[in-house]
């Protein structure tokens, strides 16, 4: 099998497991029991929240651990409303290619009565700190941008955009959900107040993420019941999975860089022999990208058919097609950087890691072309295109 | 556990009656590419019995089994009884779809229906629109 799919989640680090396996085995007290036992697992989750504090530059203090990204995007984007509307601030920044657990976070915000303006991402999916600026109000309580899509992996320029807000004094919350562990992260040299990560992007396990918090933004919890985080997530901690993404975490931001280098290299190769298939066309920045994202468009073909067949040469992949996501609609982001919806049911995501190899790019090289081609001949749309009876798109 | 049954991984991968009909007798093309499939059967037919048919689709998994078992159950019959084909009948042959891939199943009869209305028009030959609807297909996409 080729895993292609490491935006969808990562294989877990064996150090990971072996430190949740760990305390499983001999750390399963309750970090809110006063015995020894008992605080030897708060000295435990104590441990971790300092060790995922230093990966991004914060305090222990800053971190509150959750059950992932979406519901650390859920809290940081509540709270931050909640707090703009003591002061009377209803309006808030986002842009249209965010992740889900945003955009539909903010439609309930919308419905509670803010005001929400989505920046548009131009084709390269890219928003400028400038645009932020232009859009920033008296009445702003928040700018929630991404620090890198999902989908077509393109990176933002999160510390321009945390120096405005910082100018501004709004609120800033980054979805870091697929930079942690990839891309270097310093919440203070950013100018960031609210961050999100999951631990199952960086060879963590599922089920687990944090949500950083700038000392003195207050959060509003989510969940209620007893004191655990300070009080703003009730519940008892998950702390086999919270020590193994701390374990994942520690060992990503070691290796970032020659992991980084290791999969860019990769991907290059993987985007310049993609590149030769006839009208397909790259999506995301070329330049601001994340080390392992590949994201592709192939004009007369649909994405389903073309992840199945991939599916049956051992090759693990993803699609922006409605056929997949169950929803009648092609991926909102595709959408927003301009394809039009036919060439959006045809795109093709391949998210590489450091445990991806040059023969294993060879192989996908091999296995693309040759499934579109297979795919285009049989597709009534292609043939009309080739005949001039419909034009290229891309 | 897979998304798809056996068989309809089976017409996927290896899909009977795939290609053109230069000298089609009815050719019918349903389904946009803005929805994300357009299914198109070719048919040829002698006397009142469709004597080959072959198809041309641009979709998903069960859009392209689906039209492969459509194909496959009107070949050699007549066409009183092909225009009685129905989505469920493609459907049960194909072991099942999953529900919010029923409507390539729609399709693959909209697409038949609509080649042999085209052959019956091109002949001249009278028939009831009943039998030939418009096709739904596009609404139940942007219904929601």
């Amino acid at each position: 099998m080729i895993y292609a799919d490491n935006a969808a989640t990562t294989r877990m680090s064996p150090g990971a497991v072996e430190a949740m396996t760990a305390c499983m085995r001999e750390r399963w007290g309750n970090p809110s029991s006063l015995y020894g036992f008992g605080q030897d697992a708060a000295e435990a989750l104590g441990s971790a929240r300092e060790r995922v504090a230093a990966c991004i530059g914060a305090q222990p203090r800053e971190i509150l651990f959750t059950s992932g990204g979406s519901e650390a995007d859920n809290q940081a984007l509540l709270s931050a409303a909640a707090l703009g509307e003591r002061r009377g601030k209803r309006h808030i920044i986002s842009t249209a290619f965010e992740h889900h657990a945003v955009l539909h976070t903010l439609k309930k915000l919308e419905q509670k009565g803010f005001e929400v303006e989505l920046l548009p991402v131009g084709p390269l999916g890219q928003v400028t700190a400038d645009q932020v600026e232009r859009a920033i109000r008296e009445d702003t309580c928040l700018v929630s941008v991404m620090y890198a899509n999902n989908e077509i992996g393109s990176v933002m320029p999160v510390a321009e955009i945390g120096q405005v807000c910082r100018e501004k004094g709004v609120l800033f919350h980054t979805d870091a959900v697929q930079a942690a562990g990839h891309l270097p992260i310093d919440v203070k040299a950013q100018g960031i107040d609210l961050l999100s990560l999951s631990a199952h992007k960086f060879h963590g396990p599922k089920g687990v993420g944090a949500l950083y918090a700038r000392k003195g933004v207050a959060l509003t919890g989510l969940i209620q019941g007893g004191g655990q985080e300070w009080g703003k997530r009730a519940g008892t901690e998950n702390l086999p999975a919270i020590v193994g993404m701390a374990a994942a975490l520690e060992e990503s931001c070691a290796h970032m860089e020659e992991n980084g280098r290791k999969t860019a290299t990769l991907r290059n190769q993987l985007i310049a022999g993609l590149s030769k298939i006839p009208h397909s066309a790259l999506n995301g920045d070329p330049v601001h990208r994340l080390p392992g994202n590949v994201n592709f468009c192939f004009e007369g073909v649909e994405g389903e058919s073309l992840l199945l067949l991939l599916d049956d040469l051992g090759i693990c992949a993803s699609s922006g097609s409605a056929c997949t996501s169950g929803s009648l609609e092609p991926s909102h982001v595709l959408l927003a950087i301009g394809r039009p919806h036919e060439v959006a049911h045809g795109s093709l995501r391949l998210t590489l890691g450091e445990d991806n190899t040059q023969q294993e790019v060879e192989e996908i090289l091999k296995a693309v072309p040759q499934v579109v081609a297979r795919l285009r001949d049989m597709s009534p749309l292609w043939e009309d295109k080739v005949e001039g009876k419909r034009a290229f798109l891309i | 556990m897979a998304l798809y049954s056996e068989t309809v991984m089976d017409h996927f991968r290896s899909p009977r009656n795939v290609g053109v009909i230069e000298d089609a007798d009815g050719v019918g093309e349903v389904g946009n590419a803005v929805c994300g499939d357009i299914m198109k059967i070719y048919l040829k037919i002698e006397g009142d019995i469709v004597t080959d048919v072959k198809f041309e689709t641009f979709g998903c998994g069960s859009a392209i089994a689906s039209s492969s078992m459509a194909t496959e159950m009107i070949k050699g019959k007549p066409l009183s009884q092909v225009l009685q084909l129905t989505n469920r009948a493609v459907t049960e042959a194909l072991d099942g779809l999953p529900a919010h891939k029923l409507h390539c199943s729609v399709l693959a009869e909209e697409a038949i229906r609509a080649a042999v209305k085209d052959y019956y028009d091109r002949r001249h030959i009278s028939y009831d629109p009943k039998d030939f609807p418009e096709g739904g297909h596009c609404e139940s996409c942007h219904g929601e």
